[in-house]
């Protein structure tokens, strides 16, 4: 059985969010530079290096890890700058660099042998052979798994394997196996894998009439409103299409995860590290978000039941509505 | 430098096809496609596998027979034992692989093999060390554009590059099943209801605008890409293949009419009309091939040319 505590592995889209998920009680804090290498390349997001050695000491002085994500795919005759970042995240002296492409990779490996390697949840290993092959040829150290698997498929999984593994408890959440979906590109010309960016804000529009709000992405409807309804974001997968005689949120609703209840389950199928997906949100939601899932972490490793597990996690519904994704057999 | 011919290749059936089916279109591809390469096998989904494989053996002979070099595709997302042990199975297979995922990377390594749409490749760096271990073809992810694939194919000699040039665009693959959750089911008692679909489902906007269509747990576009090059495009820039990716609209017509385009004896715009007067399943779009998004079809495309000079 394992024996060490859970991680809590953070997101930190600024310093400011740095600071406020070290001091609300983060594990670990992932971010990346102010640029198109990591998956959250937003406009006022994101690290320079200097930021970024700052922030790592920071984080050091409070006893938490900066994981740095350089995990978009370096760009055609570019990839210099990839590597450029994984020198820099080094240079900084972080804990970990988090990567997707094999280029960026195999350079890590052959030039910084000391720093842990783990593979981004853009990579989409979900097989003992793709993870052991990831594993011997790069030496990564953990995996971030795919959004994909069942609570079941995760614990044989980690039987299967000798590396550690990552598991999206909290946020956004991609229907489609990541690092494999052009979608957003088809659409927009902007895509996660190329540019850091998913439905990018720059190519919404909203139409408003007596009918109601309408929600583009590039010119598509994604989804309509009526009149006095909260609107949404056109994020392009949880829009609501016409299929058939059908005329339904076809691939998702309008979801985010929570699998809060299931930390102690995810504990029990050999998962290291719990993952808060939300780079792009401000201090005030990841204080909040993560000083929650410490309390509820803690709470868990102190062997409380359900019901008070529950009830420390209650105040994270914000309204919106939330899944447990892939993680019950019945999402499929 | 000898001008070598850019081939053709017939990518795999996406889609849930009967066994007849399959041996009908495959049996035209023999005996009628100017094809040089034809890939078979189940990349979308393991639970079709049952109901196909027996049928490829005779595929494969037949294809064999009629001069075609045959690739066994392999799954896009494999995650069951079963569909890791198929995977593996494939692995050894005397004829090329095709690797559309990680997983069947160990096993093959060392031995030829093309990488698929599915398998990110992105870069240089990433296709050489695929080069390294045994990569003869590279058929990258379609978002990538024209001058993206051939600063590669540049860089990266040894092995063909290869533009996915016509068919419904592969745009993502999900654990979900969207057939079933469109019925009303679960993935695991799906029932098979994409086999209604030959061609995938249509997925439209509220406003009537045709954007994608599912295939089980895959998502394509509703569009058909139909990227028609100007000649020399492809040589100029290294490509030296082009994918056609099967749909139900006459196959053997699409390769004759792309045959015929790149031997210079149709230009891109008799060829489209050409395709055009097929029972495609959507309009006709090839935005990704030169930088754009994918759904815009650029009717006066420029040249590689002006496009490097463009990017440089």
């Amino acid at each position: 059985m394992r024996s060490k505590r859970i991680e809590l592995v953070c997101p930190a889209g600024t310093p400011a969010t740095l600071r406020a998920a070290v001091q609300a009680g983060a594990d670990a804090v992932y971010c990346g530079f102010r640029d198109e290498t990591n998956a959250r390349n937003f406009p006022g997001l994101n690290f320079s290096t200097e930021e970024m050695a700052e922030g790592v000491r920071f984080a050091h002085a409070h006893g938490s890890k900066v994981l740095v994500a350089i995990n978009t795919f370096g760009r055609v005759g570019s990839v210099d700058l990839w590597r450029k970042a994984a020198d820099a995240a080094v240079g900084c002296g972080a804990d970990a660099i988090i990567a997707a492409d094999i280029a960026v990779l195999d350079h890590v490996a052959r030039n910084h042998k000391q720093i842990r390697l783990h593979l981004s949840v853009q990579a989409a290993a979900a097989t003992p052979e793709s993870i052991g092959f990831y594993a011997e040829t790069f030496g990564v150290r953990r995996v971030v798994l795919p959004r994909v698997l069942t609570i079941h498929e995760v614990a044989t999984l980690n039987r299967a394997i000798h590396v550690e593994t990552e598991a999206f408890v909290f946020g956004g959440l991609c229907v489609m196996t990541e690092g494999r979906c052009y979608l957003s590109s088809y659409a927009t010309g902007k895509s996660p894998n190329l540019h850091g960016v998913c439905s990018p804000p720059e190519m919404v529009s909203y139409e408003e009439d007596i009918d109601g709000t309408v929600a583009r992405l590039s010119g598509f409807t994604i989804d309509q409103y009526s009149p006095g309804a909260p609107v949404g974001y056109p994020t392009l997968c949880k829009g609501r299409f016409k299929a058939g005689d059908k005329t339904s949120y076809l691939f998702e609703d309008p979801v985010s995860l929570n699998a809060g209840s299931m930390i102690a389950g995810l504990s029990a199928a050999g998962v290291t590290a719990l993952k808060i997906e939300g780079r792009q949100r401000g201090k005030g939601y990841v204080t909040e978000v993560v000083r929650t899932f410490r309390r509820a972490v803690d709470a868990v490793e102190q062997g409380s039941d359900t019901i008070e597990i529950d009830r420390i996690l209650a105040g994270q519904s914000e309204g919106g509505r939330q899944t447990t994704g892939a993680y019950r057999k019945s999402w499929r | 430098m000898t001008v070598q011919k850019v081939a053709l290749t017939l990518g795999p059936v996406f889609f849930h096809w009967s066994p007849a089916r399959l041996a009908d279109f495959y049996r035209r591809i023999g005996d009628e496609a100017p094809i040089d390469r034809v890939h078979v096998g189940e990349v979308v989904c393991g639970k079709r596998m049952p109901f196909s494989d027996p049928a490829w053996p005779d595929i494969i002979e037949r294809l064999e027979r009629a001069g075609k070099e045959v690739v066994i595709s392999t799954l896009a997302a494999p995650a069951t034992v079963r569909e890791r042990r198929s995977v593996d199975d494939l692995s050894t297979d005397e004829r090329l692989i095709e690797i559309n995922d990680i997983t069947a990377l160990p096993s093959r390594a060392g031995r030829p093999f093309v990488t698929g749409p599915f398998l990110n490749v992105y870069n240089e760096a990433a296709a050489q060390f695929l080069i390294d271990r045994g990569a003869r073809s590279i058929c990258p992810p379609v978002e990538l554009s024209l001058a993206a694939i051939g600063h590669m194919a540049q860089a990266c000699q040894e092995a063909d590059f290869e533009v996915f040039a016509f068919g419904r665009l592969p745009l993502a693959i999900s654990g979900r099943c969207y057939h079933a959750r469109h019925h009303g089911l679960h993935k695991d008692s799906c029932q098979f209801t994409c086999e209604k679909d030959p061609d995938g489902l249509a997925v439209d906007t509220l406003d009537d605008q045709e954007f994608l269509a599912i295939n089980g747990v895959q998502t394509l576009s509703n569009q058909v890409q139909a990227f028609l090059p100007v000649p020399g495009e492809l040589t100029a820039c290294g490509v030296r293949r082009l994918r056609l990716s099967p749909q139900t609209a006459d196959m053997v017509e699409v390769a004759r009419t792309y045959r015929a385009l790149l031997d210079g004896r149709e230009d891109p715009q008799s060829a489209r009309f050409l395709l055009s007067c097929l029972e495609l399943p959507g309009v006709m779009v090839d935005g990704y091939a030169y930088g754009k998004p994918g759904w815009e079809a650029t009717t006066s495309a420029p040249g590689w040319t002006q496009l490097r000079q463009e990017r440089t």
